[in-house]
């Protein structure tokens, strides 16, 4: 790669005028200032996630328990769907790579194929970005759980099905000895959060109660991530004892004794920082990632429009390869940091 | 609108058909040790609890392996490897050296707050 920037020029003559003295053009470096000044901004952002969990006094959401889930295959693949993300984010990166090369050869075809290639990269990430937010949004099937002693506990188990829910008295605008069989998942979480589970028997949104049929829960390990009178701190209940537990939790009829999800009161997770830094760092970064292939299609416009061709260099290509780079390198730090320690 | 007092440096970054042909394979050789590294941070994440006696070391290994990935990414694929001299230092030197003592000041401050929580209540 001839050019001025591979030249020895000695100092004399880079320093002493009419020449940019690091052999690049005007837009080039201001583009590499703007990227430095960003890395500053998630630099301070990532150092401030550091310390506010070194003092967090309750217990940390784990990375590899909390982010376990893939789209349409449920829970049980930790970290996977993330290292996914990762992969797609740095093979967007390598097709950017590639359509840089492609201009440096004047192949407009070639850098036309490999920035759309960076596009569609792009939009895969922001999509599945947007499918984490609502999964961690959601929360589990199981939710947190306020124990009898007042400690408060994760629940890792498979979840046994909702089957049906059986009207045993009528209400507003169900009637009695009616099967319900749809929306089951979603009216039994509300009720477990309003305390109307009693026993096996739910009192629905109209007011009718029923009985709920559902599958025993298997295989359920309770952590303990609140110390309570009894438990502290990281212990593990499993087993029956622990399904027995959940149960118990379930069927109280007490309101707010189970947390799904996370919202701007309380999450399921951990301290209420953690769902704060998770939403605004990967939210930040996420913004930069839309921006980010906005600007790569307006590029990709004009190299098919043939501007870039007719200048004689693909110059605006490299840079906003450079900005696109910059995006996958935050995700690096981020991916390390939020996901893995 | 053409100027005649700027200099246009990227007219000489072209390269040709062959130099691209060895370009290009350096490019899938990074690629491919970025993948590998991802897989093996992926795999200690999932695999290894936070629990275990290894973990601290695990931590420093996550650390390690994503520094390198970044120094791939930005002297590679942002080709700042293939800038001059004075380019490279005037990003890396700053950045580095802030991070460092930021990163320092965090943890000290950080401490400190810790055992003031402990020490007088929440």
């Amino acid at each position: 790669m001839a050019g001025h920037a591979s030249q020895d020029i000695s100092a004399t003559n880079l320093w002493d005028g009419k020449v940019s003295p690091f052999s690049t053009s005007y837009g080039k470096l201001m583009m590499w200032f703007f990227l430095v000044s960003d890395a500053l901004t998630f630099g301070g952002l990532l150092v401030a996630y550091g310390f506010t969990r070194h003092d967090a006094l309750d217990a940390w959401p784990i990375g590899e328990e909390t982010f376990n889930s893939m789209p349409f295959l449920g829970h049980g693949y930790p970290l996977l769907y993330v290292a996914l993300m990762t992969f797609i984010l740095i093979v967007s990166s390598v097709t950017m790579v590639l359509a840089v090369e492609a201009g440096h050869r004047m192949d407009r075809k070639g850098v036309t194929k490999w920035l759309f290639a960076t596009i569609i990269g792009g939009f895969f990430f922001v999509g599945s970005q947007a499918w984490e937010w609502s999964h961690f949004i959601h929360g589990s099937e199981f939710g947190k759980v306020e124990l009898a002693d007042g400690s408060q506990a994760i629940v890792k188990g498979h979840f046994g099905e909702l089957k049906n829910f059986t009207v045993i008295e009528a209400g507003k605008h169900h009637e009695k000895g009616e099967v319900i069989t749809d929306d089951l998942m979603h009216q039994f979480q509300h009720a477990v959060v309003l305390g109307h589970i009693e026993n096996g028997i739910i009192t629905l949104h109209d007011g009718s109660k029923a009985k709920v049929a559902k599958a025993a829960d298997e295989h359920m390990v309770l952590i303990i991530k609140k110390t309570g009178k009894e438990n502290k701190i990281g212990d593990v209940i499993e087993g029956d004892k622990a399904c027995n537990i959940y149960g118990e939790v379930i069927n109280s009829g007490e309101a707010n004794r189970v947390i799904y999800g996370a919202n701007l009161e309380q999450n399921e997770y951990g301290p209420q920082q953690y769902g704060q830094f998770f939403f605004f760092i990967t939210g930040f970064h996420g913004f930069h990632v839309f921006s980010g292939v906005m600007i790569n299609i307006i590029i990709l416009l004009g190299v098919i429009k043939g501007t870039y061709h007719k200048r004689g260099h693909y110059e605006m290509v490299e840079k906003t390869g450079l900005y696109w780079h910059f995006v996958d390198l935050v995700w690096v730090f981020v991916f390390t940091f939020f996901y893995l320690i | 609108m053409e100027r005649d007092d700027v200099i246009e440096y990227s007219l000489d970054a072209h390269h040709s058909e062959e130099e691209g042909k060895v370009l290009r394979k350096k490019i899938w050789k990074v690629t491919a040790i970025l993948t590998v590294v991802t897989i093996v941070e992926v795999a200690l994440g999932a695999f290894i609890k936070q629990g275990s006696v290894i973990w601290p070391f695990i931590k420093w290994t996550f650390v390690i392996l994503t520094l390198l990935k970044a120094g791939y990414i930005v002297l590679s694929f942002m080709h700042l490897g293939d800038e001059r001299k004075a380019l490279k230092y005037i990003i890396l030197a700053p950045y580095i050296v802030f991070m460092l003592y930021l990163i320092f000041v965090a943890i000290s401050e950080g401490t400190a707050v810790g055992d003031a929580l402990v020490n007088y209540g929440v």
